[in-house]
């Protein structure tokens, strides 16, 4: 193909990406002078529906927002609320809750690994031609993907869209017998785990970087998962990043706002004016040190640095083993809930409404989820603001694509014909697993040249 | 031979004609034997994998979207039938029952029967309500899938 002149890439829908989202990329004597991600914002829509409901409903509506991560919307939901009416949930209420979380962490991370994220690197189409070949391998990602799901049924009352959260802890909560049914399943899943992080770590990464603040919760002594404080650090390649910025969540719109960008009509978020990425790679530069020491030590031997002094991944190809030791992680963190959990002494909290505004953020397998809510005196919501974690990571996303794109077409881009392109931006976008809605999705990719 | 018998709508409530298998589902409730499994699935595959696990016959409810679109118009697929036809541009869950039906294939996952009852549809706007067509062709679609059930009881039973 002729590098002069300009062509446009027009991927009406992404394969492999969870939800709706479409990509527009323009190059131009051989620059690439537009990135476009479309992304269907779901949100938006659930925010006017929860206007007027009432203060108990957000858990369960929320909850449908997305599929793969209804723990999550319930999670930052039932905290938002909480922190209006002044309540806080802690002891085994919190460490449940923390439970259900580790099970939508491995069901979500297992899913985007194998299924989705793996054939990329294996030279495979999908996870059907995978799984013809390498079957052993997609069996075991099916089984710890199982294992996530158990830890949901039993906590959540069904795996998608649990029924048995609400504001202020849980319907009902289960006996120590129960929770220690799921140990052995999750033994198992230990050893799954584990040889994930080796089968990934094997595979090969091409050379890239991501110059991103990186955005994620802290929450000293243990790995942010559902609670810690908004902070946000800026790696120098090859140095161990200084300690972050840390702001109260009460200040999150101050901080990361949409904005205006010059090349198109749609907002952008960014962080204190910067492009900034949330997620696992954010996750393990700023909550490594936390990490449980197996899954250090497989992080470690996986090639990631050593997490224990802050080491940062930031080529966005390795977030899949970054993604793989948090499974590892997260099966860790439910074995020791599971093991020291006593029952609490009622399934929930009372959260009397008041007349206030309150926020709440946990670390969805995506990235830093947000919830806003604004109560009446009788608990009637007035606003709610949720600010997922693939719209903050939009405009680092776009940043990828254009950086693997340019570096494909400075390396000799004349033979560089669309298909490989299509495919490139395909990848660089599912490094960073967006999740955009479980909603219906369709399939047709057309790549359009002018 | 479990004898178990599994009825799946995949769609989303919130969108439209695209929930339309769990309305199915939604009308079945009483139409079909007591030890039906029926569920609800937003089409996800490793989650229909482990709900037809040891299942003798699963019926799978699902929209389909064509061009030209005849919305309300029922097609009955095979799996054979769903997984060439559904792999692609026609199921409204691109990620789905279509890649569901061939993984489970090459894993030797596929159920001793497994039929797919299908309407296609028009309307997907997220907080639309199922479009007149749609709507109409609901009782035959649940009568059709209250059918597939219960030969799947006479199979059980044998002749």
């Amino acid at each position: 193909m002729n590098p002069r002149g300009t062509r446009v890439l027009r991927l009406d829908a992404l394969a492999r990406v969870e939800g709706e989202a479409a990509l527009h990329l323009r190059v131009q004597d051989g620059s690439v002078t537009e990135t476009r991600l479309r992304i269907y914002e779901p949100p938006r829509f659930f925010e006017a529906l929860l206007t007027g409901r009432s203060h108990t409903e957000p858990p369960d509506i929320t909850s449908r927002i997305c599929g793969i991560c209804p723990v999550a919307y319930q999670m930052s939901a039932c905290q938002a609320i909480e922190n209006a009416c002044g309540v806080t949930v802690d002891g085994s209420l919190a460490d449940l809750r923390r439970l259900l979380y580790c099970g939508e962490w491995i069901e979500s991370h297992a899913l985007h690994i194998y299924l989705l994220h793996a054939p990329d690197f294996l030279g495979r189409a999908d996870v059907v031609e995978l799984a013809r070949d390498q079957r052993a391998a997609v069996e075991r990602g099916l089984r710890i993907k199982q294992t996530g799901n158990a830890i949901l049924e039993q906590l959540g009352g069904r795996p998608v869209h649990p029924v048995n959260v609400r504001i202020g802890g849980f319907y009902r909560t289960p006996a120590p017998d129960e929770l220690q049914s799921l140990t052995e399943q999750l033994r198992h899943a230990r050893e799954d785990a584990l040889e994930t992080v080796r089968w990934v770590a094997a595979f090969d990464f091409p050379d890239a970087r991501c110059e991103h603040a990186l955005f994620a919760l802290r929450d000293p002594g243990r790995y942010a998962i559902d609670s810690g404080t908004p902070t946000v650090i800026d790696p120098a390649p090859g140095e161990i990043p200084l300690p972050g910025l840390e702001f109260p969540l009460s200040e999150f719109e101050e901080h990361v706002r949409e904005e205006q960008v010059p090349h198109s009509t749609a907002l952008t978020a960014a962080l204190d004016g910067r492009r900034f990425l949330t997620g696992p790679l954010a996750r393990y530069a700023i909550s490594g040190r936390w990490l449980h020491p197996v899954a250090a030590d497989a992080a470690r031997d996986a090639g990631l640095g050593d997490p224990g002094v802050g080491a940062v991944c930031d080529n966005p190809f390795r977030s899949i083993v970054v993604r793989a030791v948090e499974v590892v992680q997260a099966v860790e963190e439910a074995l020791r809930i599971i093991d020291g959990y006593a029952p609490p002494p009622r399934p929930a909290v009372e959260v009397p409404p008041s007349e206030s505004v309150g926020v709440g953020a946990t670390e969805a397998p995506r990235g830093l989820l947000y919830h806003r809510y604004a109560l009446a005196e009788d608990g009637t919501l007035t606003g709610a603001r949720i600010i997922p974690p693939t719209a903050q990571n939009q405009t680092a996303i776009e940043e990828d694509v254009r950086r693997a794109v340019q570096s494909r077409l400075d390396r000799d881009g004349s033979d560089a014909e669309d298909e490989e392109l299509t495919h490139l931006c395909e990848r660089a976008i599912r490094n960073h697993d967006p999740c955009i809605s479980c909603a219906a999705h369709f399939l047709d990719m057309t790549v359009e040249r002018t | 031979m479990s004898g178990r018998v599994v009825v799946i709508g995949v769609g989303n409530p919130l969108r439209g004609d695209d929930g339309i298998g769990p309305a199915v589902v939604e009308a079945l409730r009483g139409l079909v034997p007591d030890g039906t499994v029926l569920a609800v699935s937003d089409g996800e595959p490793a989650r229909l994998l482990g709900l037809w696990q040891g299942a003798d016959t699963v019926v799978v409810v699902e929209a389909l979207r064509t061009r030209p679109a005849r919305p309300g118009e029922l097609h009955t697929l095979t799996a054979a039938e769903a997984a060439g036809h559904l792999r692609g541009a026609a199921s409204t869950h691109a990620f789905g029952l279509g890649e569901c039906l061939a993984l489970a294939k090459a894993l030797d996952r596929l159920p001793q029967q497994l039929v797919v009852h299908a309407v296609e549809v028009t309307d997907m706007e997220l907080g639309a309500r199922l479009s007149e067509a749609v709507r109409c062709a609901l009782p035959e679609l649940t009568d059709r899938v209250a059918t597939s059930v219960r030969q799947a009881y006479e199979r059980k039973r044998g002749p």
